[in-house]
């Protein structure tokens, strides 16, 4: 195996030129290194003012998404033996306003995030255990791999539809729509698919499902998104042929 | 400069900032409550625990087991009044989270499952698969959107507190994306950054874990509590030092060395059983295993391998259903990062370091001395930890301590004066200086992350699994060194835009002196206890040490340390027994 391997990193500073450019840094290549460990030697070593976010290395925080040789990856699992004989490019991720280098502005998705109502909805009225509430493996398993989630946005910066119609509520934020609507324990779908509604994006959605692709947990948001779409063709049928609320 | 003034004053959104914060909320929905985080919430810390969080629910438990496994486990160091509020509140403050709608792992009828966990004689310890953390946090921070008043600076950094009279009134932070420096005053603030493993060199820990509240207090003159406590984990992954949670040997995981003999039956932990016995070896406290490897090692028992010694923890003979269902995350990560799937191989391991015991000193209410000063989760010390967790403990202890700290603060604010107009000198001092000595220096020739490995290395050296006089004093030379060198430390980034060396500078300013409290407290400490084991000094002496360490700056340099008794409610000083 060879010992160094060549990255060439993304640089882009407001403060500066204001254009982007690539930096080319060479990194010794031990075994088990993963992309992100290159980062951190050249931060350390070489270059201090290269700029990334990062923080349990892991694949847990969902901190250290970018662009390997195109692609969406956590860099933290991305490993470097796997982009011998290099150069390996490293961007910033796509869709989202680059804050600088290969650190990207998520605001417009922490605010989706909040629109869906990512939390436990009762109806006013309704009976709370004194205890925990009942929810046998089978329902856990209906929502529970939506919950896995870590917020990292690869999927937002693979999305097509993201990238045309930045109203698009993504995928992401609808995998954990359908992750609480789908709980056991929640009474909040109806609001949720009100906001769902609201979006035009979610029709333009195919399947082709490149956010299932990236997804570095195995979550399908594709399939939560499509999931949305037939509820509310229900619901807008259910108005249609009883507009006085049958149920 | 920008000032914006809050009621109550939030930093950290992991688990107990986010768990203050709705107690806030929910106490008096009025306060404007502000959270300083310098990570979005959401990558904090806590997100990477695995195993569990303990509190009695099964039938055949009781709080009264819990709390004696909870003493016993901190060699007596833990003051027992904390203890019971903890094992008295923690259930009740588990099934707040399940209403949140935490994703707990269940029984087949649908209650909450429990696992066995090291030290803990019940089965008690509540999972999310192993991602007990990351679902614990993602509930707490969803739940939080729901309450608009929790006003939230992400990706903000405190760099001071800011006093005035005595009180804590708010900080002065870094708004990373801009650069901007701001004053945020409040009539309480409530530190809740996590732990401090980054100041030793082999850490489970992220990043981020570089005690800046610990710091923070300390630098505004509230002491540190037994930092000497530094919790070794027996089992991280050799090279990056990442968790192999010990619900693997909940679920019936062995430790083996060379030969493929399970040594903890050396050590006074037990008899080896097919099936895994509470309090017994694989299950004894972490304390015990990390120690139990050292003595391995000296015996030549373990493997050699390029990132150190390392012994194996086998989980074969649990199967691949097994696996899947209740540890699919090691499986990943020993996939991801070691290149060995648990299902076939034996996992290699070696102790990390993992948690801090001590932390900024607090009451039961999260009070610290400093009046408007509050702490709580892996920065404060309570005490209910002493010189040894238990594992699944400390996820139970931000929730508990988290929602008493908010809910006290939600009173002390009440009549608290407004922030006085003095405070603004000081921020403005303070951006002074970190423009002077670090944003415009151009000229020192000390790098960064040199001085943090030295002192990293240092630390192990100084302060590890044994410690002794000799090793310890050699470290509090070599750090007092490195303080003198990073006056001289110069940064190649000069950008106001994200800046992520300048903020590496700032925490290593504060790792340094967490460095020196530990080593110094470690000096006083003459005696061996939990995680603290002196070779020079091997028995515990109740006589002269049954007391907590309290670490004050120093203007002349090294902390002040001083002791203060320990409190005994039910449960007196006895031995630790394990497996017999």
């Amino acid at each position: 195996m060879a010992d160094k391997i060549t990255l060439e990193v993304a640089r882009y500073s407001p403060e500066h030129d204001g254009e982007r450019r690539f930096d080319r840094y060479e990194v010794p290549l031990h075994e088990n290194w993963m992309v992100l460990d290159a980062l951190n030697y050249i931060k350390d070593h070489i270059d201090g003012s290269v700029t990334f976010r990062w923080s349990c290395r892991m694949g847990i925080c969902g901190s250290c998404g970018m662009l390997v040789n195109g692609y969406e990856r956590l860099t933290c699992e991305a490993l470097l033996a796997d982009y011998l004989p290099g150069p390996i490019r490293v961007e910033p991720l796509k869709n989202f306003p680059v804050v600088r280098d290969l650190v990207v502005d998520i605001s417009d998705f922490m605010g989706k995030l909040e629109r869906v109502k990512p939390w436990i909805i009762r109806q006013p009225g309704a009976v709370e255990p004194q205890r925990e509430f009942l929810q046998t493996p089978e329902q856990l398993e209906t929502y529970k791999q939506y919950s896995f989630c870590i917020n990292c946005m690869l999927c937002y910066s693979a999305c097509p539809v993201y990238g045309l119609d930045p109203h698009f509520i993504g995928p992401a934020a609808s995998a954990l729509a359908l992750r609480y609507s789908t709980d056991s324990r929640d009474q909040g779908s109806e609001e949720r698919l009100d906001v769902m509604a609201q979006n035009e994006g979610v029709w333009d959605c195919t399947v082709i499902g490149e956010c299932s692709v990236v997804c570095p947990k195995h979550v399908d948001p594709s399939l939560a998104i499509q999931e949305y779409k037939i509820s509310a063709t229900k619901a807008w049928f259910r108005n249609l042929l009883m507009p006085w609320g049958g149920k | 400069m920008e000032v914006t003034a809050h009621d109550i004053l939030l930093i950290g959104g992991g688990g107990a900032g986010l768990r203050a914060a709705i107690a806030i909320a929910e106490a008096n929905p009025r306060l404007d409550i502000a959270m300083v985080s310098k990570v979005y919430p959401m990558r904090s810390h806590t997100v990477s625990a695995e195993g569990g969080a303990a509190a009695v629910i099964a039938p055949n438990d009781s709080l009264d087991e819990h709390a004696y496994d909870t003493i016993s486990g901190s060699d007596w160091l833990a003051d027992q009044d904390a203890v019971e509020i903890f094992v008295n509140t923690v259930t009740q403050e588990m099934l707040r989270l399940e209403h949140w709608g935490c994703p707990w792992s269940r029984q087949p009828d649908g209650q909450i499952a429990v696992r066995p966990f090291g030290g803990m004689k019940k089965e008690r310890t509540w999972f999310a698969a192993d991602k007990t953390g990351f679902h614990m946090l993602h509930s707490l921070f969803q739940t939080s959107l729901k309450y608009g008043e929790i006003k939230r600076y992400d990706e903000t950094f405190a760099t001071k507190l800011l006093v005035d009279d005595g009180a804590v009134q708010g900080v002065v932070a870094i708004e990373l994306s801009s650069g901007k420096i701001r004053a945020i005053t409040a009539k309480a603030v409530i530190l809740c950054t996590g732990g401090c493993g980054r100041v030793f060199p082999f850490t489970t820990n992220a990043n981020i874990c570089t005690g800046d509240g610990m710091a923070l207090a300390y630098w505004a003159g509230a002491p540190l509590k037994d930092m000497e406590m530094m919790q070794y984990h027996p089992t991280g992954l050799p090279q990056t030092g990442i968790l192999i949670t010990e619900g693997s040997r909940g679920e019936g995981g062995w430790l083996v060395n060379k030969d493929g003999y399970r040594y903890l039956q050396d050590y006074d932990l037990g008899k080896p059983t097919p099936t895994p016995v509470l309090r017994s070896m694989e299950l004894g406290p972490r304390d015990r295993l990390s120690q139990a490897f050292v003595q391995e090692m000296e015996k030549g028992r373990t493997l050699k391998g390029p990132y150190g010694d390392y012994v194996h923890l086998d989980l074969r003979h649990l199967g691949e259903k097994k696996i899947d269902e209740k540890l699919p995350m090691v499986r990943e990560l020993c996939l991801n990062y070691s290149n060995i799937d648990p299902v076939h191989q034996m996992i290699p391991v070696r102790p990390v370091v993992h948690y801090m015991m001590g932390g900024v000193s607090t009451n039961v209410n999260g009070e610290t001395p400093l009046k408007g000063l509050y702490a709580a989760g892996e920065t404060a010390c309570v005490s209910m930890n002493g010189a040894n967790r238990l594992g699944s403990n400390s996820l139970g202890e931000l929730l508990v301590f988290g929602a008493r700290a908010g809910a006290h603060a939600a009173q002390y604010v009440t009549g608290a004066p407004e922030p006085s107009a003095r405070l603004l000198a000081q921020a403005a001092d303070e951006e002074k200086r970190i423009n002077r000595e670090y944003l415009n220096r151009t000229s020192g020739g000390e790098r960064v992350a040199v001085i943090r490995e030295e002192m990293q290395h240092a630390m192990e050296s100084a302060a590890g699994i044994y410690r002794t006089r000799k090793t310890l004093e050699e470290g509090a030379v070599k750090l007092a060194e490195l303080k003198q060198r990073f006056m001289a430390v110069a940064l190649d980034d000069h950008s106001r835009t994200f800046n992520t060396q300048l903020t590496s500078v700032l925490e290593l300013a504060g790792m340094l002196e967490i460095a020196e409290t530990i080593v110094h407290s470690a000096i006083a400490r003459e005696e061996s206890r939990g995680a603290h084991q002196r070779i020079d000094f091997p028995k515990r002496d109740d006589q002269k040490f049954l007391a907590h360490s309290l670490a004050y700056g120093n203007a002349q340099g090294v902390p002040r340390i001083e002791f203060a008794p320990v409190t005994i409610t039910r449960w007196p000083p006895g031995e630790r027994v394990y497996g017999r």
